[in-house]
């Protein structure tokens, strides 16, 4: 595709913002056009996805964009993370917008809590098949996938719980994330409280206030602007068979996530690479188990094969798939995928606090479990 | 001596008095007063100019914010009795007042209180407790205007129980119903698991949807289930709480004999394989909702 990532800001990742969605939003914005070399008036386009409680306008208001020709809200939660990305870049390729600013943020932690039942989210006809029977909380929709995955391959919650652990350690030195210095044990893991059984609460992402933007153009004119750009290599949504939101549960397998072997097809396909092309990946990892199903749905190893490859340490730093080396959403912060893109821009750049060597392909995904998206970002 | 023949014998006692001094109002009865009274009850009988609602009679002697019993008032001495008893909760339970007469404005009324009964030990919802009952003579001077005969339990508040409360059944999280699903809910209402079934290639679909994805026939029924299967999946549900459901409590995904998965919670020890059955709970007259148990069988 001929557009890239040129700028990405952020603000700090609390539990406690002390200031309004808005003020985020415009704050990240602003950080990630300063990154840029660009102005609000450069503006022309910008993109959220649902769940945000930052209009397009206000966001243009706050930050004095005068125009916009191009807005756009894709749905499905953090499973839209990278399809803003993907909206961003068809806009520029189109000629639909110049510079599109993807953006979310969120008082998730002090305002409103994704990981409660939502009560009012059992109005959704799909939702009355699970809520009113008690199944109403993210970490419990998971879970019942994850019962049946061990079930098939024998894997266990050390299995799931080595996700965290990976995760924790590369926040631990990463001096952004909410959990920075604080690393954990495989012990750590499976003396925390049940969730949902089969998750621990260490399997589960914590919740966080705070803001992430990113500012695309085209390759074109990124070639003027002060940052090496991050090249948008692929950038695809997945849905699948009979796709539900959290509960695709009447599909014949359960161990699966075919929504994310949409996105790996439309990424091997469109970026011309494979997965044994990809230097860094930043995997969605709201919840541990999906991380797993994900290596297999990529194709980094066969069906029920992650468990082994997790142990393998391929997902450290000097491993051959290094992971989230921002500590992912575990270890950093919940911004339902963005700082992990933003952190897919850094290590294209050479610029990560755990900078992984000679990166030229970074895989980013988003939310699972829910209709999808994903990216290949480029050095070149 | 037990606490029981204790407690009689200081209500003896207590009742052996008699009357207590009386107690004068702080005011005279007034119009001011009245005109508030009238306000906040809502009473706009415009007769109250010269006299005062009998119901106030209670308020001309009340003792203020600060007001304290007299040493010989004998509730006071009553309620000291059974607070050191272990009865430590209050709650009044009935007040019958009888007027002899208006009270004019300008009269000075003044009150006495006897101790006319206590019974007890009883059980009651609210714990274990005495019934107190004291009669109140209101007067002017020496003419009796009125009178109260004002009873309230005195109990120990029952132990607080260990287990949460039951969630309250009104709490639950309740589905959403459209054309398209009313059928599965109205079999709930009639103990039947509906499974809906395509009108053209008879494909069995759950959850149901107005189209077929096989045929693209639009026109659904149902067949009634069996109500048997079993667990393909589950989940023991821990935290955060759930509007209407006591923690830990197990979700199920059930593969139906029929070949269609639905969920439901499960009452009982949660295992993949384990044959279940459907059990229909009556929320209300409009919600019954499926859940599974164990089957008998197995």
């Amino acid at each position: 595709m001929n557009a890239a990532i040129v700028g990405i800001g952020a603000t700090d990742f609390s539990k406690n913002s002390g200031r309004s969605e808005l003020q985020l939003a415009a704050e990240a914005v602003s950080a990630a056009l300063r990154d840029a070399g660009l102005t609000p008036s450069d503006v022309d386009g910008l993109v959220s996805f649902t769940m945000d409680t930052n209009a397009e306008i206000a966001v243009a208001r706050e930050l004095g964009i005068p125009e916009l020709t191009f807005f756009s809200r894709v749905h499905y939660g953090g499973g839209a993370a990278c399809a803003t990305v993907q909206q961003a870049a068809m806009a520029v390729e189109t000629g639909a917008a110049k510079v599109v600013v993807c953006y979310r943020a969120f008082n998730e932690r002090s305002g409103h809590r994704f990981g409660q039942v939502q009560t009012a989210a059992a109005a959704n006809i799909d939702n009355s098949w699970s809520y009113p029977m008690g199944l109403g909380t993210p970490a419990a929709m998971v879970a019942m996938f994850a019962r049946r995955y061990m079930h098939e391959y024998g894997a266990t919650s050390e299995d799931f719980g080595r996700i965290a652990v990976i995760d924790r350690k590369h926040a631990a030195t990463n001096p952004h994330a909410w959990f920075h210095n604080r690393p954990i044990t495989l012990d750590d893991h499976q003396a925390s409280r049940w969730i949902a059984e089969p998750l621990r609460l260490l399997d589960c992402c914590q919740e966080t206030d705070g803001g992430v933007a990113l500012v695309v153009t085209s390759a074109d004119r990124a070639r003027d602007l002060p940052q090496k750009p991050a090249h948008v290599k692929a950038a695809t949504q997945g849905s699948g068979p009979d796709q539900f939101t959290m509960t695709s549960y009447y599909r014949d397998d359960l161990t699966r996530l075919p929504e994310m072997g949409v996105v790996a097809r439309g990424l091997w396909e469109r970026s011309g690479i494979g997965p044994s092309d990809v230097d860094v990946a930043v995997l969605y990892d709201h919840f541990t188990p999906f991380v797993l199903v994900q290596l297999e749905e990529l194709g980094f190893c066969g069906r029920g094969e992650a468990k082994d490859f997790v142990a393998s340490g391929a997902l450290e730093l000097d491993g051959d798939l290094p992971l989230n080396p921002h500590g992912g959403q575990l270890g950093e912060a919940y911004l339902h995928g963005m700082n992990g893109i933003a952190e897919g821009v850094r290590q294209v750049r050479g610029t990560a606090v755990n900078q992984v060597a000679d990166v030229e392909h970074v895989l980013v995904t988003a939310g699972t479990g829910v209709p999808t998206s994903g990216l290949v970002l480029g050095a070149s | 001596m037990t606490d029981k023949t204790a407690i009689e014998k200081e209500a003896a006692r207590i009742a052996e008095q008699g009357e207590s001094a009386p107690r004068l109002a702080r005011d005279p009865v007034n119009l001011p007063m009245i005109n508030n009274w009238l306000e906040v009850i809502g009473d706009r009988h415009p007769g109250y100019t010269e006299v005062a609602p009998p119901a106030m009679v209670q308020v001309w002697t009340m003792g203020g914010l600060h007001g304290q019993r007299a040493p010989d008032d004998p509730l006071g001495a009553m309620m000291k009795i059974l607070d050191e008893a272990g009865f430590t909760s209050v709650v009044a339970t009935n007040s019958d007042q009888t007027y002899h007469r208006y009270l004019r404005i300008g009269e000075h009324v003044s009150v006495t209180s006897s101790l006319e009964d206590v019974t007890g030990p009883k059980k009651t919802a609210l714990g274990e407790g005495w019934f107190v009952t004291t009669r109140s003579t209101w007067y002017v001077g020496d003419e009796a205007v009125a009178e109260m005969r004002f009873r309230v339990l005195k109990f120990r508040p029952a132990e607080k129980q260990e287990t949460k409360p039951e969630p309250q059944k009104a709490q639950a999280i309740r589905p959403s119903i459209n054309r398209d699903t009313e059928y599965f809910w109205e079999g709930c209402r009639n103990q039947e698991l509906r499974i809906q079934r395509c009108g053209g290639c008879g494909l069995l679909r759950h959850p149901p949807g107005p189209m077929c994805p096989e045929c693209g026939a639009t026109k659904p029924k149902y067949l009634v289930s069996d109500g048997r299967g079993v667990v393909y999946s589950y989940v023991v549900h821990h935290h955060p709480q759930v509007p209407g459901k006591q923690t830990p409590f197990v979700i199920a995904l059930v593969e139906l004999d029929e070949g269609v998965r639905m969920l439901g919670e499960l009452d009982g020890e949660p295992s993949i394989g384990l044959p279940v059955e459907v059990v229909f709970t009556k929320v209300d007259d409009e919600l019954t909702m499926p859940s599974w148990r164990p089957r008998a069988d197995r």
